[in-house]
């Protein structure tokens, strides 16, 4: 154990992603292209590439916004177990996954609920069964520890979180300002070992551009070890090259692109297409019942092939509806 | 007059409590709802943030989530839940909305776990920015539902913290100084908190409503001064408005 002198307390908490700023150094020296190369893939060839069980998983987007739907789906395809997930804002992307029961764990700050649509019957039996642990957090505390890990630092701390149970049953420290004696809560780096992130444009080398709120889908992308992306439309190189400023997440921090128009189907993409609720009641429906939930799945991803026959089964009439709603018509 | 729904009142009452030209953040549901209602009403310079990042969006129409795309819709900024949260913690967010399962005398919200955390009876979402829109708005206004259970002397679990404990009690955590809750609106009342104890205080009952009832629906001993004013009705134009911004009833329906 190495905390240090000015160490208060601590949450009772496992830190399921831990990193020194030399292992954040270390990994981008020894794993990550400097090259541009074409990356330029199929959602199956990256997630066999590299997503494996165990591993720390975090999803861009907001849980059922701007998520990467053919990844998620591939990856319950796959049958990949024990995942750990970053649940900062997690909804429908962690849902499925739970659903596909690829999660042991969840690093929360929301999760297991669909906003205003309610509580998520799948989730919350989920975690009341014993089946997955969650250790607490909240939204700006992930997003500081991602920040932490894509500054390279081992930790940020914030003013967050001090006072309550959310810090007791976090894995969080509280620290003494070394400058002004000031009680801070420390928030310990992330770096997960793969990311997966719906973007709106993406050329081949993996510069993105994303359009509406990030999230936190900058820092993300350089703290995460890996980094797939899926896009709405692969634009030529020029796109980036002519107006630099479109660069969101460039293109060194990414391993895999994936074109994949509606990706976040049925998920809300900003300016895009809206969320399909029709789809979205009718999984929670089937949430509720076991039979129903696999039933869902069956359906909907084991029965197909990848996210374009998915694609067909949701069928362009609705998806053409679900741009009309987007642009408010 | 027009009829209104109790969830209606609650959004009218919810919505006087915000100031124009001020920054509130807002939660999901309800507290989403009174700050496009205050936005339509008194405060049309009332700047909204949502926690995925926007900032002083026009929200055309009821949004599902707080980071779907009609929370940036014509937004002055499009950041992330670190630009939104970072401003809060350097004192630029005035009031943050926030619902809960259950809230304490203290201001305390629990919006984590009913029972054990490892073994919960109830698994709820959690913080989400709660926490965060808790430690750094300068006032807090809370929403909950006025029952004995969803109003106990102590929450089961503090998600997000209120006075904690008591007087003092915030800043020892380090929390930053001169924030905390500032009103509680329920079914049955509108509550602040008194600034000796920092326990929940009533300042005034919906129409309709007893002291005698707000004092049996509550967990804990609620502090009652001799003067309780009666809380106004929505207004008609505050219920167009309502019925504008929710047209389906999604939330205030329920």
């Amino acid at each position: 154990m190495v905390a240090g002198s000015h160490m208060l307390e601590q949450g009772i908490g496992e830190l399921f992603s831990s990193c020194t700023a030399d292992e954040i150094r270390d990994w981008n020296r020894d794993h990550k292209q400097r090259g541009m190369v074409d990356k330029v893939t199929t959602a199956k060839d990256a997630v066999s590439r590299f997503v494996n069980d165990g591993m720390y998983i975090a999803i861009g987007g907001f849980g059922h916004i701007r998520i990467s739907m053919p990844l998620i789906y591939e990856i319950v395809r796959r049958r990949i177990k024990h995942l750990r997930v970053s649940g900062h804002t997690a909804v429908h992307d962690l849902d499925v996954l739970i659903a596909g029961d690829c999660v042991d764990a969840v690093d929360v700050a929301y999760s297991f609920a669909y906003e205003t649509r309610g509580l998520s019957k799948n989730g919350r039996k989920a975690v009341e069964s014993g089946r997955v642990k969650c250790v607490e957090w909240t939204n700006a505390a992930l997003s500081w520890r991602i920040k932490a890990a894509a500054m390279g630092l081992p930790f940020l701390p914030a003013r967050n979180m001090l006072g309550s149970d959310t810090f007791k049953y976090s894995a969080a420290k509280t620290i003494e300002c070394p400058f002004t004696g000031q009680k801070l809560v420390a928030l310990p780096a992330l770096m997960p070992d793969v990311s997966v992130i719906h973007v709106h444009y993406a050329d081949r080398y993996g510069n993105c551009l994303i359009r509406g709120t990030l999230v936190k889908d900058d820092d993300l992308a350089k703290a995460s070890k890996r980094v797939l992306v899926t896009a709405e439309r692969i634009v030529p190189d020029s796109f980036f090259r002519d107006a630099p400023e479109r660069t969101t997440i460039p293109y060194f921090c990414v391993d895999a692109v994936i074109e994949a128009p509606y990706g976040s189907h049925p998920g809300n993409m900003p300016l895009e297409y809206y969320f399909d609720e029709e789809h979205i009641r009718g999984y929670l429906k089937a949430g509720r019942d076991e039979n129903d939930l696999k039933a869902y799945l069956d359906k909907w991803v084991y029965s197909v092939n990848d996210f374009e026959e998915y694609l067909g089964l949701v069928g362009m009439k609705k998806l053409n509806y679900l741009r009309r709603v987007e642009e408010l018509r | 007059m027009m009829d209104h729904t109790p969830i209606e009142l609650m959004a009218t009452i919810a919505s006087h409590q915000l100031e124009d030209e001020r920054i509130v953040g807002v939660g999901t549901g309800l507290p989403m709802i009174a700050g496009l209602l205050a936005q339509r009403t008194h405060a049309p310079n009332l700047i909204i943030f949502f926690e995925a990042g926007s900032m002083a969006p026009i929200v055309p129409t009821l949004p599902i989530s707080v980071g779907d795309s009609r929370c940036s819709h014509r937004a002055v900024a499009a950041t992330g839940l670190a630009g939104i949260m970072e401003t809060g913690q350097r004192g630029m967010i005035d009031y943050a909305f926030l619902g809960g399962a259950e809230v304490d005398m203290y201001g305390n919200i629990n919006s984590t776990v009913i029972g054990d955390h490892d073994h919960p009876k109830i698994r709820l979402p959690g913080s989400g920015g709660a926490n965060d829109f808790g430690s750094f708005a300068w006032r807090t206004i809370i929403i909950a539902r006025h029952e004995k259970d969803k109003l106990p002397e102590r929450v089961n679990f503090i998600t997000t913290p209120g006075y904690i404990d008591g007087p003092g009690a915030r800043e020892k955590a380090g929390l930053p100084k001169g924030t905390g809750p500032y009103r509680v609106i329920t079914n049955l009342a509108l509550m602040g908190f008194d600034e000796l104890t920092c326990r929940m205080k009533l300042i005034s009952i919906h129409p309709g409503v007893t002291v005698q009832q707000v004092i049996e629906n509550t967990g804990f001993e609620l502090i009652v001064p001799d003067e309780v004013g009666t809380s106004p009705l929505p207004t008609a134009e505050e219920l167009s408005r309502l019925r504008e911004i929710d047209p389906d009833g999604i939330i205030i329906g329920k």
